[in-house]
């Protein structure tokens, strides 16, 4: 299961959190700060897996922005690993390109996205069309 | 700048966004935020109504605060408004709000169910998802009771679009993990499980999550997965690269679809059908071939997608454990991956392999890979992956291997890091006792472990290495040697100088005869450590001394000197100085005869399990300990070439050889004596031959016993028996209990520390009560804290007669529960029982004590620790009459003082528990409150237990 999805800057700021069990708010800023300070002090040759207290970081980089999934044992390292980046496709094809401010501006699209693929911690969806589908009914309305 | 806000603008909430952006300090932020929370809270507040635009952005606002790390306490009453918008913008982020920031135990949840049923109902499918989505998330309670019974029949319903049902399957998740009452299985399981057949990828990869989640608590009812999840999994397998269209990830067919089946098979044992399991090896080889093959792209996507599938065929076949083939394969794969350049695929084969070596059919395969192991442990840059080579290396280890095994590691430990340490210095010690098979291996590798890395090495190591010194003759002379050698160092670790100590006091003759190290070589070289060791190494040192004065009397003399001297006979340290002075007694006043008894040498320990595995578990959990146990590992008779050391299981403790070396108490035992069956037990041996005398007051005399074969069972107390306690707390007689058999009086006398209780037990019957037996139980600790002595009474009771019984009750220390009385006979031939709470409490044992108001307040004052007071606020639950107040609190035992409190409606008391081990002085304060009809009542004693306990007794008196 998927613990939590987060997007963290270098300088440590959150762009986005999503978690999939209950945390005190209090709390996930410190987890969130400590998370981001494990990942910065990695360097490239070391592996994309953290073992965490009692679960597993999965992080990838782009660019300045980290995206750290906090996973238990069931799950498969290597297919998260991947789905982190099938998201950040899925954003760059609705953002053509997207960017750190496309997040920061667009936080509600990100989290529909988002949604649209994780729900209760499970990966629910990963075909990028059906992905965006919703987001594209929504931007229809708002043109109309 | 890219587009600031595709879609719909919100033009307020990008300005707001931007300003965050432009902050110089978060001082700045945070007076932009504030600013913000004020403009919405008096839009909110304000007496125009808002309209859904604006309702939308400024709760879109909210939520980009709170992901800013900031606590929203308002909007949420808006945001559910939203739900009820008709537009899909507007209930959109009405929803997300709700799922960001509702937890489950909210107290809206009632009115976000009714945006959720009416969205339910609405079957527009996007508003259903939302719906779904919502419950899925928040998934209280109140949610499940709401829906539950709604969302099997969505799921399975066929006209529910695909991303319904998605939806759906994953809100149904949420449900039976809250609450699995509310989602009883029935009708829908089987269609959930033909899910799996589903043609649309997105629902059967929704479905498998439940599924796999369902089967675990109900694996027989979701049997049927097995065969569907195989086909399926055969077809995407087996499928060309652009079968599947969109769930195709980099020319890998659906590959988190594949991860998720092949998960879903791991809940199960392999197919038995023949055909079934034919397919899921075909598979299983497919995946394991298709990685041989050369890669469809050179994206680094396309091979992370493959291998995601990869191990996780690898996994469920290492799961199964049944097929030599695929695991010999799996491993010659991972092995391929531990030479990768990508670290992350190095890092998972060193994990996977992990799991493989303790499988008997790879066992040698995995060995194959010893060198590159080993040189992961060399090189590799990331602790993590380092320390899975650690793991990995151990769980291969056997014992063709283990010498070089174990010496890898120890070369590894000179430079390894911190926070890995201990955790290699057990495995080492661990791996050097289990493939042992000469010790005086063994021995050189614990004694380098201390070398390498001293201050790792826990107790449990060393005691272990000196538990099998002197358990093994064969290796006594060598660890004498070996030690002396080691302790030549100049600067040594205390834990050697430990090891260094016992050995040789214990086996130091051994070596005496070389001039190099004869006895005083060998005391002068403890002895030059002495000053530097702390005082629990100190300890053990001087019991060296003493057993050298008996294993070389040539060097009494030197000794004796050393133990007068000031800093020993004098030393500030109780337990230094009291071996200094018993050992110089000792060794002046015994003869030669007592002393080489007394100090004889340690007689063997008891095999046990090896404390270091205990420990070693502990620190890893319950999961590594599987590895770690390998019986598999070493079949056949082989198993016991250790000898003495197999580890035997046991639960004992590690005995400390600095507590226990002289032996004294208990010279020379054959092994630790049985341990007593509890220390409970033992009390009570000692409380029945107490001075008073009299027959012992447990359990029945074994004429009862034989009466009333269940007699030692008290049997629960009777409903009313907490309600007929209380009614005797402030009062010493009257009648106990009383039914159509049989009436129970009760008199009472108590002074100090002890009691005098007469029980009337009056047969109301014109029958013969036969078998008649009262006995008095005491649960739990009363054992240790009230002697309750009882007196025979007659085994019949004639029909309206009436017997007397005479107990005579000792507190020999505070208790909290009453002792039970139960009460067996037999009327007209049927048996009777029944168990009261004998009205015996604390309170009876309390002294009154008089003092004046000065005196009162200085011990009010000196009584302050918060756990010395307890209070109790309470509703009065009978007449608040002063006279009737005054009685009972004189009858709890207390003094009332008069003239205390400057208040005269309050009522102020003093006294004293008498025990036989302690007293507890005791101030108590009630304070009425007519207009309220309560009470307050405050308890203030040296025990917390006491002040607690007195306070829930009194506070039910009023």
């Amino acid at each position: 299961m998927i613990k939590f999805f987060l997007m963290v800057n270098k300088q440590g700021q959150t762009r986005l959190s999503r978690y999939y069990e209950h945390v005190e708010i209090n709390k996930r800023t410190l987890l969130e700060a400590d998370v981001i300070k494990t990942c910065l002090s990695r360097s490239k040759e070391q592996c994309s897996f953290i073992e965490y207290k009692d679960f597993k970081l999965i992080y990838r980089q782009y660019a300045a922005l980290f995206i750290v999934v906090g996973i238990n044992e069931t799950e498969n390292e290597m297919a998260v690993y991947e789905f982190i980046h099938n998201f950040v496709e899925v954003l760059d094809m609705y953002f053509s390109r997207v960017s750190e401010l496309d997040i920061m501006f667009n936080l509600d699209k990100v989290h529909i996205i988002l949604d649209e693929m994780v729900l209760n911690g499970c990966i629910v969806e990963t075909n990028k069309a059906r992905i965006l589908a919703p987001l594209l009914i929504l931007d229809k309305m708002a043109e109309s | 700048m890219p587009a600031v806000s595709k879609g719909d603008g919100m033009r307020g909430l990008a300005v707001f966004i931007s300003d965050i952006r432009n902050c110089k300090s978060k001082e700045a932020e945070i007076k932009r935020i504030n600013k913000e929370l004020a403009n919405i809270r008096s839009k909110f507040k304000g007496d125009k109504a808002l309209d859904g635009y604006s309702k939308k952005k400024y709760v879109c606002k909210l939520l980009f605060i709170f992901l800013l790390g900031h606590d929203i306490d308002f909007g949420h009453m808006e945001a559910v408004n939203l739900l009820s918008s008709n537009k899909y913008t507007e209930k959109q982020i009405g929803y997300l709000f709700i799922s960001v920031l509702v937890n489950s135990t909210s107290e809206l949840i009632r009115l976000i169910n009714n945006g959720v049923k009416n969205d339910l109902t609405s079957r527009n499918p996007t508003f259903m998802c939302l719906a779904l989505h919502c419950i899925a998330n928040v998934g209280s309670r109140e949610m499940g009771e709401a829906f539950a019974a709604d969302i099997p029949r969505i799921l399975v319903a066929g006209d529910s679009m695909d991303s319904v049902k998605q939806s759906a399957a994953l809100c149904l998740l949420r449900l039976y993990k809250a609450s699995p009452d509310l989602v009883p299985m029935g009708e829908w399981t089987a269609r959930v499980v033909h899910l799996l057949n589903d043609q649309h990828m997105g629902v059967v990869t929704a479905a498998v999550s439940l599924i796999t989640c369902l089967c675990k608590k109900n694996p027989e009812d979701f049997k049927t997965c097995v065969s569907l999840a195989v086909s399926r999994l055969s077809r995407i397998v087996s499928s060309a690269s652009t079968d599947l269209q969109d769930y195709t990830y980099y020319f890998v067919p659906a590959p988190w679809l594949s991860v998720k089946l092949l998960r879903l098979l791991q809940c199960y044992a392999p197919p038995e059908d023949a055909a079934v399991k034919g397919r899921l090896v075909e598979c299983l080889e497919t995946v394991l071939n298709k990685a041989q093959e050369p890669p469809k792209s050179k994206k680094v996507q396309h091979s992370n997608a493959k291998n995601a599938v990869l191990f996780e065929t690898i996994s469920l076949i290492i799961h199964y454990d049944s097929e030599p083939n695929l695991l010999v394969r799996a491993c010659n794969q991972l092995g391929q991956f531990l030479q990768h350049r990508e670290t992350n695929l190095r890092y998972l084969a060193l994990e996977s392999m992990c799991t493989l070596a303790s499988s008997e059919f790879s066992h040698e395969a995995v060995k194959t890979h010893i060198d590159t192991v080993i040189n992961a442990l060399k090189t590799e840059r990331d602790v993590s992956v380092r320390q899975r080579a650690a793991d990995l290396l151990y769980a291969m280890c056997d014992r063709s291997n283990a010498k070089q095994i174990v010496s890898e590691m120890l070369r590894y430990l000179e430079t390894a890091d911190y926070a890995i340490r201990e955790e290699i210095v057990l495995k080492v010690a661990i791996l050097a006792e289990k493939y042992a098979v000469d010790y005086s291996w063994y021995v050189d590798t614990i004694l380098n472990l201390i070398r390498i890395a001293g201050d790792y090495v826990s107790e449990e190591v060393w005691y272990r290495v000196l538990q099998i010194v002197t358990n093994r003759d064969d290796v006594q002379g060598y660890a004498a040697k070996t030690v002396f050698e080691a302790l030549q160092a100049p600067a040594c670790h205390e834990n050697m100088v430990k090891v260094g100590g016992y050995i040789l006091g214990e086996f130091g003759n051994l070596i005496a005869g070389d001039p190099r190290s004869s006895p005083p070589v060998q005391f002068s070289l403890l002895h030059s450590k002495f000053h530097l060791c702390s005082v629990a190494t100190r300890a053990l040192l001087l019991s060296t001394y003493i057993k050298f004065i008996n294993l070389f009397p040539e060097t009494k003399a030197t000794i004796q000197a050393v133990l007068r001297a000031g800093s020993q006979l004098r030393n500030a340290d109780v337990e230094l100085q009291q071996r200094a002075v018993e050992y110089l007694t000792l060794s002046s006043i015994a003869s030669t005869d007592v002393l080489a008894t007394v100090l004889e040498e340690m007689p063997p320990f008891p095999e046990r399990e090896s404390s270091i595995l205990a420990k070693l578990k502990r620190k890893k959990g319950p999961g590594a300990a599987s590895t770690l146990d390998d019986g598999r590992r070493e079949p056949g008779p082989g198993g016991d070439v250790n000898g003495g050391v197999e580890p035997a299981p046991s639960t004992g403790s590690t005995p400390s050889p600095s507590a226990d070396l002289l032996g004294l108490r208990a010279a020379p035992p054959p092994a630790a004596p049985p341990a007593p069956p509890s220390a409970g037990s033992l009390l009570v041996d000692v409380f029945s031959d107490s001075p008073t005398g009299g027959p012992p007051s447990l359990g029945p005399s074994p004429e009862e016993a034989f009466l009333s074969p269940a007699a030692e069972d008290p049997g629960i107390p009777i409903p009313e028996a907490d309600e007929l306690l209380h009614k005797f707390v402030c009062k010493n007689s009257g009648v106990l209990f009383e039914n159509a058999l049989l009436q129970i009086g009760v008199k009472s006398e108590f002074r100090q520390n002890l009691g005098r209780m007469y029980l009337f037990y009056g047969n109301k019957t014109s029958v013969q009560f036969q078998n008649f037996c009262p006995t008095v139980t005491h649960p739990g600790d009363l054992q240790s804290q009230l002697v309750v002595q009882t007196k025979r009474v007659p085994g019949q009771v004639d029909g309206g007669a009436q017997v007397q019984q005479v107990l005579n009750i000792e507190c020999l220390r505070d208790f909290l529960t009453p002792p039970l009385l139960t009460v067996r006979f037999r009327y007209g031939g049927a048996p009777q029982a029944l168990t009261l709470k004998l009205p015996v409490t604390i309170n009876k044992f309390f002294q009154p004590t008089e003092m004046a108001a000065q005196a009162f307040f200085q011990r009010w004052k000196q009584l302050s620790l918060p756990q010395q007071e307890a209070q109790k606020i309470f509703q009065a639950n009978h007449p608040m009459d002063s006279e009737v107040t005054k009685a009972k609190l004189l009858g709890f035992g207390s003094a009332l003082l008069d003239n205390v409190d400057p208040n005269p409606e309050n009522y102020v008391g003093a006294g004293i528990v008498q025990t036989k081990a302690l007293q507890v002085g005791c101030l108590l304060r009630l304070e009425p409150n007519a207009q309220a009809q309560m009470y307050r009542l405050t308890l203030r004693t040296s025990k917390e237990s006491v002040s607690r306990h007195l306070c829930e007794l009194l506070a039910e008196q009023f």
